[in-house]
């Protein structure tokens, strides 16, 4: 298992004293109450707990239709992610715990669906920081990315991409893919001719 | 270009194509030839499982729960298509199976996005599907002597599933004859990359045109079912 650290560790404990901390507060102002869509989004990704459900851009609604009745609307990053179960069930945990809510109703949106621009600047920084090279924006714009494939028998040129996959330990952008489909179905597996070291990719889609 | 949304029943033959087609990638865990492999082809059938979940959901308020749809049909009420159900073979039997498919589905799901919000969010993953068979296929066929050998064998063994594919579903508005030019020029460019032969012989048998379609399946169909079902037959309402 991979462990979070920091403040992805803290609002994933879902202990209310201990969380109202990692709130970016100055020092020596009071706790200010979070709003529901704050504690929604605090949320660390299961299977990514660097980056939060709202810094992923999964997060596309809270709404309060009564006082301590929450419905939440989330939408999957593809469409057969298991993942989507263990979010829901950490947002009714933190909405819950820390903002008391009674009743907490998850749904699963489809339309308009994720694409990988959704993810925030920060997200994208925080998945290459954890050696995940983030996604190429402008993945919604194009036409899905093609692959690189080495020389087979005949053709002995390799295909080329057109932008660069840059490997996140390094930043050389000398990269080749080992695998379309990598630990989760949103990231790829390559690796870094240069440091020759291996990495996951977060694909474009 | 489809200008309507889907009629009621219309998405069962493809919530039922990803259902099946998932669950014969599933066989393949613990004995895809690498373990890249093995982590690409079950990752191929989450997303289609997730497909078949999606469009199933929607069509709860005619057949019931996904559990029901899924575990407790019979099967002539099962509307995929004849090729989805032909069991795995070796590799590249598996791998021209996915090409034929995907070649299908991804050009399929982009003319039903504007009205299907599911083929809106996953005509894109499906690219991804479609480029890893594409790859594969001319990995093979443009491989050694043996891979070669096969990939064309799987090639000639599965066309006669092909002509179904294009057999209109009712209910989706959809340029079948445009689809299906479209499907046999790809086909014909990823072949040529590969080195294969486009088979000659009719894409369908007389007695099989858009069978599955119609409920009617091949034989090694009621294998699959009965492994699929067998759980939740035997234990009704069991959970994890």
């Amino acid at each position: 298992m991979v462990t979070a650290s920091g403040s992805a560790a803290a609002a994933a404990s879902g202990s209310p004293s201990d969380t109202a901390a990692a709130a970016p507060a100055p020092v020596g102002e009071s706790s200010r109450p979070r709003s529901l869509a704050e504690l929604a989004g605090s949320v660390p990704d299961p299977e990514l707990p660097v980056i939060t459900l709202a810094e992923l851009g999964v997060l596309r609604r809270v709404t309060e239709p009564e006082p301590g009745h929450v419905l939440v609307e989330l939408t999957p990053t593809y469409t057969g992610c298991p993942a989507v179960e263990a979010m829901a069930a950490d947002i009714e945990r933190v909405l819950r715990t820390e903002a008391g809510a009674e009743k907490v109703e998850v749904h699963t949106v489809l339309s308009p669906p994720w694409s990988s621009d959704d993810i925030s600047e920060e997200g994208r920084r925080k998945l290459a920081e954890y050696g995940i090279a983030p996604p190429r924006p402008g993945a919604r714009a194009s036409a899905p990315v093609q692959v690189g494939l080495s020389p087979t028998r005949h053709a002995t040129e390799p295909t080329r991409e057109a932008e660069p996959v840059r490997c996140p330990h390094c930043g050389a952008a000398e990269t080749e893919l080992l695998s379309r489909f990598s630990s989760t179905a949103c990231k790829a597996l390559r690796r870094c001719t240069a440091c020759r070291e291996p990495f996951d990719h977060f694909k474009e889609v | 270009m489809t200008a309507t949304a889907p009629q009621s029943l219309a998405t069962l033959p493809l919530g039922d194509d990803a259902l099946i087609l998932s669950q014969r990638l599933g066989e393949w865990a613990g004995h895809a030839p690498v373990l890249e492999e093995e982590v690409a082809l079950a990752n191929i059938a989450l997303d289609l499982l997730g497909q078949a979940r999606a469009l199933y959901a929607g069509l709860s308020d005619v057949l019931g729960s996904e559990d029901e749809i899924a575990y407790l049909r019979e099967e002539r009420a099962f509307r995929n298509c004849q090729l989805v159900e032909q069991p795995n073979g070796d590799f590249a039997h598996t791998i021209v199976r996915q090409l034929f498919f995907s070649a299908y589905q991804q050009p399929l799901y982009a003319r039903l996005a504007p009205v299907l919000p599911l083929a809106a969010k996953a005509v894109r993953e499906t690219a991804y599907h479609r480029d890893h068979a594409e790859q594969w296929t001319v990995r093979l066929g443009d491989g050694t002597e043996e891979s070669h050998a096969r990939t064309q064998r799987a090639a000639d063994a599965l066309w006669r599933y092909t002509d179904e594919l294009f057999e209109p579903i009712e209910g989706l508005e959809v340029e079948w004859q445009e689809l299906a030019e479209e499907w046999k020029a790809d086909i014909r460019e990823v072949f040529g990359r590969a080195g294969l032969t486009v088979p000659q012989g009719p894409g369908k048998d007389a007695w099989a045109a858009g069978a599955g379609r119609q409920g009617l399946h091949t034989e090694p169909f009621g294998r699959l079912l009965a492994e699929m079902q067998h759980l939740h037959r035997s234990h009704p309402g069991a959970t994890w």
